[in-house]
């Protein structure tokens, strides 16, 4: 689904991400683990397509196109999906308008007709009970006034609403108490299927224990320097990441 | 063969024949300049009483010893009075009976305004008063409003079946005295719009005139006089546009409400007249007076959304004079490449009790400057006097510019009066994550700004709502540098 090649990209010319290479299958949960500054939040902007980043070099493979090549807007609707690690307020925006929106242009991308109002909020009860978002949340403005948990749930409701094929959660855990957690984990899990893929960008192992990886990645210094299955994220745990800093530094 | 006299004459008489004129309707356009003969002209044209002549003359004087003002920040070539024809009508003067016989051209015109008026008057039951060039071409819903005592008409008209209403009225809220542009418009004012709402009667739909500016250089001064009686009630709706136009026009309307004893007037406007073109070329200078009185347990409610014009100088006012009454001020103003306005409100206390609300939201784009200047003034009877002002402004871009003039008056220590601003850009982020989510630019921004001016757009009625919401994307797009 996913094939990441060779990718440098830098920012303000300082180079972040130095040939990182990733490849990721339809039905796959993977983990990406780091230290700070080692490149995780900004793999997963280049990937959502951040204009401030530049592409120095590699390329990036989605279901057969160049996702390097394509607008951000066109990347979420050929289904990328990022869950951000802070999510933005709009005010005066409510939720379901935000999402009814953004849905009905993914639709038209596709050569669907709009979404109709009964069907939408439909999808809108469904969806919210995966991550017991409470209803009154969805006619809210988009993030304004939510505690940390709550747009975090924000953010998972969204993805259950728009279905993405690939998502990646940003630091989806931070902030969050064991509950929120709980809930948080139980969406992804339940969201997760044969025909799409989840990338989850954390820096503790304790997420982990609620949605499991098939696969752990140690990012560090702009490069997966480690892979393995999911008792990698335990050592990880247990050791810290100094002995990964040790092992590749230069 | 040489063009002759003859055929000349020949010309003309097809021409004539061929747009069923009369030689008079050609004289319906004033010559250019402003003297107290064009002021016999205008009255003379409409037909006018005598007293309204008068009051005329007096105002021309009135005028005539004036300077324009230049205190607001705004700058824009001074317009040429001289050099304006003050009066013109349009090319069919007959009054339609119905809506049947008004012409399929007109109809169109009003198509590409936006709403047709055939929509609004099917799915709304809107009441329109359509205002083509100075001159009422069509009204309707006039039985329905008049079973109930309402008054709904061409200021004209009013003059004409209303005079006792018309001349208790007209210049008791703003005199002539009162600003250069209100004396202006009071000498040469050639129509506009009257409503009367009689005691305790609620008017049961909204009332709208769109007003269009047609012909080329010609001014409109447009006069609004909305009186509601004791314990009625009565929303009225405003919405202008005009076509493009490479040299500026003026207009500058005067606008009256008198709300009385128990009363309550709701005044919208969506204002969208030709800003001018990309470098500022063009665009409708509007200079607009609009003041309403409250009397005893009153409440005079101002929303406005503008977005046109190349420079806007408009200041929806409230003198609260009863005990208990209340003002409000909801306003979004639009600037995009090089528009400038200079707009908010005064809401003069004089009324124990009083309270009044302003909310400004302010939106700058391209190289424009945006002002909200507003007064609050408590004068020393107006015990437990309240305010909120609510002053907010959005840049779009690195090169516009957003200033906020609020001046307060208090003679009251009983008085409470609240004032927030806040100035932001538009976000990146807010962006960048509408375009994650498969909003494209142009929504992303249609969805943020309308998400801001929010509690302004709520004021208005719901499909006046939905235009406005449309106008603000139309004003912005691919404004975000």
């Amino acid at each position: 689904m996913l094939k990441i090649t060779n990718l440098h990209a830098s920012i303000d010319g300082k180079e972040i991400l130095k040939g990182l290479n990733l490849e990721v299958k339809a039905g796959e949960i993977h983990a990406i683990m780091g230290p700070n500054g080692a490149g995780k939040s900004t793999l997963a902007s280049v990937l959502a397509g951040r204009e401030e980043y530049e592409i120095t070099e590699g390329s990036v493979d989605f279901d057969g196109t160049d996702l390097l090549e394509m607008a951000t807007e066109d990347r979420a609707r050929e289904g990328l999906f990022l869950a951000f690690q802070y999510p933005v307020e709009i005010p005066g925006v409510s939720n379901v308008n935000f999402l009814r929106t953004a849905l009905n242009e993914i639709r038209e991308y596709r050569g669907e007709s709009s979404i109709s109002a009964k069907d939408f909020m439909a999808l809108v009860k469904e969806k919210s009970a995966i991550v017991e978002l409470d209803a009154k949340l969805a006619s809210r403005s988009v993030n304004e006034g939510f505690s940390g948990g709550e747009k975090k749930r924000n953010e998972i409701f969204q993805m259950a609403m728009l279905d993405p094929k690939l998502a990646i959660l940003d630091e989806t855990d931070s902030g969050l108490d064991i509950d929120a957690l709980r809930i948080v984990a139980n969406g992804v899990n339940t969201l997760k299927s044969d025909k799409n893929a989840t990338i989850v960008i954390t820096h503790y192992q304790r997420l982990l224990d609620y949605i499991v990886p098939d696969f752990v990645h140690v990012l560090y210094d702009g490069r997966i320097v480690k892979s393995g299955p999911k008792e990698l994220a335990l050592e990880l745990e247990e050791k810290g990441y100094d002995w990964i800093k040790a092992e590749f530094a230069h | 063969m040489s063009y002759t006299e003859n055929d000349l004459a020949k010309d003309l008489e097809n021409s004539e024949y061929k747009f069923g004129f009369t030689t008079d309707i050609e004289s319906d356009r004033a010559p250019l300049g402003l003297n107290e003969d064009i002021i016999r002209f205008i009255s003379a044209k409409k037909e006018e009483p005598e007293w309204l002549l008068d009051y005329r003359l007096k105002c021309f004087k009135i005028w005539s010893e004036m300077t324009e003002p230049s205190w607001a920040h705004i700058s824009y070539p001074k317009p040429n009075f001289q050099g304006i024809s003050y009066y013109a009508a349009p090319k069919q003067t007959k009054k339609y009976e119905s809506w049947d016989d008004v012409d399929p051209e007109m109809k169109e015109t009003m198509a590409k305004l936006g709403i047709s008026l055939e929509e609004q008057q099917r799915l709304t039951g809107v009441a329109v008063d359509f205002v083509m060039d100075s001159v009422s071409v069509a009204t309707s819903f006039k039985a329905k409003l008049q079973e109930l005592g309402i008054i709904f008409c061409s200021f004209s008209d009013a003059v004409q079946e209303h005079p006792e209403l018309v001349k208790q009225y007209m210049g008791s809220v703003v005199p002539a005295t009162d600003n250069f542009y209100a004396a202006l418009n009071s000498a040469v004012f050639t129509d506009g719009s009257f409503c009367y709402i009689p005691k305790g009667v609620r008017c049961p739909m909204e009332l709208s005139t769109y007003f269009r500016i047609n012909e080329a250089n010609t001014g409109q001064f447009e006069r609004t006089l909305v009186i509601a009686d004791e314990g009625s009630y009565v929303s009225y709706l405003e919405g202008c546009t005009a076509p493009q136009r490479d040299e500026n026009q003026l207009h500058a309307a005067v606008v009256e409400l008198i709300a009385l004893k128990d009363a309550e007037i709701k005044y919208s406007t969506v204002q969208n007249w030709y800003p001018g073109d990309k470098n500022g070329l063009g665009g409708i200078f509007n200079f607009v007076t609009k003041r309403g009185i409250c009397e005893t347990n009153a409440k005079i409610s101002w929303t406005q959304v503008e977005t046109g014009s190349a420079v806007t100088w408009k200041y929806p006012s409230c003198i609260l004079k009863g005990d208990n009454s209340v003002g409000e001020f909801y306003s979004v103003a639009v600037t995009n490449n090089y528009q400038q306005a200079d707009t908010g409100t005064k809401m003069i206390h004089l009324g124990k009790n009083t309270k009044s609300t302003i909310i400004s939201k302010g939106i700058s784009a391209g190289k424009s400057h945006n002002s909200y200047r507003g007064l609050v003034q408590i004068h020393k009877n107006a015990h437990n006097a309240r305010n909120f002002s609510q002053c907010d402004s959005l840049l779009m871009t690195d090169e516009c510019g957003a200033h906020t003039f609020p001046y307060i008056e208090c003679k009251n220590p009983s008085a409470k009066i609240e004032h927030e601003a806040t100035t932001s850009k538009i976000g990146e982020d807010q962006i960048f994550y509408c375009l994650q989510r498969g909003i494209s630019e142009e929504k992303a921004i249609s969805l943020i700004v309308n998400g801001y001016c929010k509690e302004v757009l709520n004021q208005l009625p719901m499909e006046f709502a939905v235009e406005a919401q449309k106008l603000l994307t139309i004003s912005l797009e691919g404004s975000v540098g």
